[in-house]
């Protein structure tokens, strides 16, 4: 079976108009690397309201078995809107490494 | 506290699970923009189909040979994302008339920044609101050409510094004030017009939703924060958007038929300085400035305000 490959390499590879045929596949590309400060959840200040959901940018925030929030941390970039927006204040940013 | 305020606090529950943006695209920490998509596309549903003007979203969404999409989406030139929203919606309708395609209900929706909608695209723009094409336009206004390294647009507020109207001994920023898109949209005589912004985000899908039922050409502005350009820490992306609202600088409305309606309406209107101390772009600002600046955003209020309460719909118009 042929290898797929991760990117075209050369112009023979390309599709007609640069078309693009697997709908979501940005999700190959993992943006947690980017991050410099990771979301900590503290669930006994959760009210599970759900507003870290609502606002974060990329969408990697989603609910548990036990309808506690939690961010996927292979997507999170730690731009600390939900820390920030979170009124119960139960996210805390603190520095990776 | 009241039902209704318990309502509010765990309506993000309530709305769609499904990402239609799906995460791994390229957006900077804390853009606002990205998040005003996310939302839209949950307030749009599957039935979409995404026309793209070129634009931070085009380059952050679509790294070759991934895409963030889960929609049809199609990028087309700085120019003419509306006059292509245009045809697919015309295409659509001859293919659904032939019975090429299923009979249902697809929108079209055209997206585009600020300088895709206010300079670059306005000619298409307008073209497709007079021809009266079933399509949505959504302009993400984050007050500057962002993806090419924060030059000025026609959006870009009176004072913000850009690198095309640098703030410096001889300058203090962009000298002119913002273009007010959305009463030029009124003028179009279009059914539904709508400004939003994403630290609102029940009412900004509120009013997707309003424009996707609507059969006709309809357009919302929405103000999206962008931490990078505006020069504000990625976490107070929501809060800038937010005191945009409550400053009176980006009052949210909609005009549904001729008839204004404020859809927010904050109890006390800030001072400007609350937004503007907060972004490095307007750090060089003196306080003579400031005044002119409260005193057009004080009048522009107002004027919206008489517009609310004396402008009456067409249809309460033809009798």
């Amino acid at each position: 079976m042929k290898k797929k490959k991760k990117w075209p390499e050369d112009w023979q590879d390309l599709n007609p108009g640069c078309m693009v045929f697997e709908p979501g596949s940005a999700r190959e590309y993992h943006t947690g690397s980017w991050r410099a400060e990771r979301p900590i959840f503290d669930e006994s200040k959760c009210i599970r309201c759900g507003v870290c959901y609502i606002f974060c940018p990329e969408g990697c925030i989603s609910q548990n078995k036990n309808g506690y929030f939690e961010a996927d941390l292979d997507y999170c970039k730690g731009c600390g809107i939900c820390a920030h927006e979170c009124w119960p204040r139960a996210i805390k940013m603190i520095e990776e490494g | 506290m009241s039902i209704v305020e318990n309502f509010d606090l765990y309506a993000p529950r309530l709305i769609d699970k499904e990402e239609y943006f799906s995460a791994g695209h390229r957006a900077c920490q804390g853009c606002g923009e990205a998040l005003a998509i996310r939302l839209m596309c949950k307030a749009l549903g599957k039935d979409t189909v995404v026309v793209n003007a070129t634009g931070c979203m085009e380059v952050i969404s679509t790294m070759y040979p991934t895409t963030a999409w889960n929609l049809p989406w199609i990028h087309v030139a700085f120019p003419n994302a509306a006059a292509v929203a245009a045809g697919v919606e015309a295409g659509l309708k001859v293919m659904r008339r032939k019975g090429r395609i299923p009979d249902r209900d697809v929108k079209t929706v055209a997206i585009g920044g600020d300088g895709g909608t206010f300079d670059i695209g306005f000619q298409a723009l307008s073209g497709t609101m007079e021809r009266g094409h079933d399509v949505l336009y959504v302009c993400f206004d984050n007050e500057a050409y962002m993806n090419t390294g924060i030059q000025r647009s026609g959006a870009t507020p009176f004072g913000a510094s850009t690198t095309t109207a640098p703030a410096g001994v001889a300058s203090s920023g962009k000298g002119q004030w913002k273009k007010n898109i959305t009463e030029i949209m009124v003028a179009h005589n279009v059914p539904y017009v709508a400004t939003a912004c994403h630290s609102y985000p029940i009412d900004f899908m509120n009013k997707v939703k309003k424009a996707r039922s609507i059969k006709g050409p309809s357009f919302i502005h929405c103000l999206s924060v962008c931490p990078t350009g505006w020069r504000v820490p990625s976490a107070h992306a929501i809060k800038m958007g937010r005191l945009a609202v409550e400053t009176g600088i980006f009052p949210l409305y909609e005009v549904e038929e001729g008839k204004y309606r404020m859809t927010y309406r904050p109890e006390r209107i800030r001072p400007v300085e609350d937004y503007i101390k907060g972004q490095g772009r307007f750090r060089h600002l003196s306080p003579d400035e400031l005044t002119a600046i409260q005193k057009r955003i004080t009048l522009e209020y107002n004027k919206l305000l008489d517009k609310v309460d004396n402008l009456h719909s067409w249809g309460e118009l033809q009798d």
